[in-house]
């Protein structure tokens, strides 16, 4: 049996996708906001894998057709950004103070977190990248000396708690602009943020995704000063 | 042939990018460069939206999917976080909320004060 899943080119997908239905079941049922299907289906697979004795790269096997699609739907995250690039024009002012804010207040926070409770210059750098989007971050991390796959679990924490606390956050701290929800979810917790700024709104998602972009790109630049900080 | 055709070109411009990853030295993936080629190319009318509008929505909406493999590899990192984790996910949430409450407070505090101040820098 364990034989065939190594073979099989189906099972982690199959899997990762049978996971994230039952997520959305889950979530339609019984409307409450810790029930992300993300995170629910990566409860379950790692559930099933351990429990079936079944280890990472066996799963991973199959899944990465899953994470070879990643590049082309960044790419594709173009498409609502030229969409709503008429808003971004019009407030153009706003968003990139709120961007540039979000990128300063990550790289600082984190500086200064690190600084509270000593931790090496190794993993400074390991969480300097966290609010980016994957791809990003795991280049930062490694061109400056971080523990990337470390850094890598700490980018998918980050977004995972940005999709789940953003709406009460928001709601708490009285965020309430369409643009402005878009741009604090993305900012604080990228591309999985922007999959639920999708879920709340096309305006949200756009400006999401638009964030993605211009702050990942400000975090390359900006992060190389940052490093030598610590 | 329509599908075929769009994926094409959103795998071209994935392509261009991956070049422009090897050939300029910056921490900066495919994705991104592909990102910004393809909004340059709406822009400037090189490509039409209809050219790659539905497959980009079909792959935006499987979005979620495509992170699961990578977060399935938590699993893996615990034996090196373990002895840490608690700061570690101290200022992972921390710095996460601090960073939403901050860029969406500005941006909106901005957005207000151009509604109430007119339109001088529309």
């Amino acid at each position: 049996m364990r034989e065939f899943l190594i073979e099989s080119v189906y099972f982690g997908v199959l899997l990762s996708l049978a996971a994230y239905s039952f997520g959305l079941f889950l979530k339609k049922k019984l409307k409450w906001a810790v029930f992300n299907p993300t995170l629910i289906s990566v409860g379950i697979i790692i559930a099933i894998l351990v429990i079936f004795n079944i280890d990472y790269d066996t799963y991973y096997q199959g899944a990465h057709y899953l994470h070879y699609l990643l590049t082309p739907t960044t790419v594709c995250l173009a498409v609502p950004l030229y969409q709503q690039f008429e808003l971004l024009k019009k407030n153009y002012v706003a968003v990139l103070a709120g961007i540039v804010s979000g990128v300063l207040t990550s790289l600082g926070s984190v500086l200064g977190m690190c600084a509270i409770f000593s931790l090496s210059h190794e993993e400074y750098i390991t969480f300097l990248p966290k609010s980016v989007t994957t791809a990003i971050g795991m280049s930062i991390s490694q061109e400056f000396g971080g523990y990337v796959s470390i850094t890598v679990t700490i980018i998918l924490i980050t977004g995972v708690l940005g999709n789940l606390l953003a709406e009460v956050i928001c709601r708490c701290f009285r965020i309430r602009e369409k643009i402005a929800v878009g741009i604090a979810i993305s900012s604080a917790s990228h591309a999985l943020g922007t999959a639920k700024a999708f879920e709340i709104g096309e305006i949200e998602g756009a400006m999401s995704s638009l964030s993605i972009v211009i702050s990942g790109l400000l975090t390359v630049g900006v992060a190389g000063i940052f490093a030598n900080f610590m | 042939m329509k599908y075929l055709k769009q994926f094409g070109v959103i795998l071209t411009l994935s392509f261009i990018g991956e070049i422009l990853y090897r050939i300029i030295p910056l921490p900066i993936p495919a994705g991104i460069y592909g990102i910004i080629l393809l909004f340059l190319a709406l822009e400037c009318k090189v490509l039409k939206l209809d050219q790659v509008k539905d497959v980009s929505l079909f792959l935006i909406e499987i979005m979620p999917v495509l992170f699961i493999p990578s977060a399935v590899g938590l699993m893996t990192a615990w034996g090196i976080i373990k002895d840490n984790w608690l700061i570690y996910v101290t200022i992972t949430v921390i710095t996460t909320l601090l960073v939403m409450v901050v860029s969406g407070w500005v941006t909106q505090l901005i957005l207000r004060l151009k509604k109430k101040g007119g339109k001088e820098d529309a």
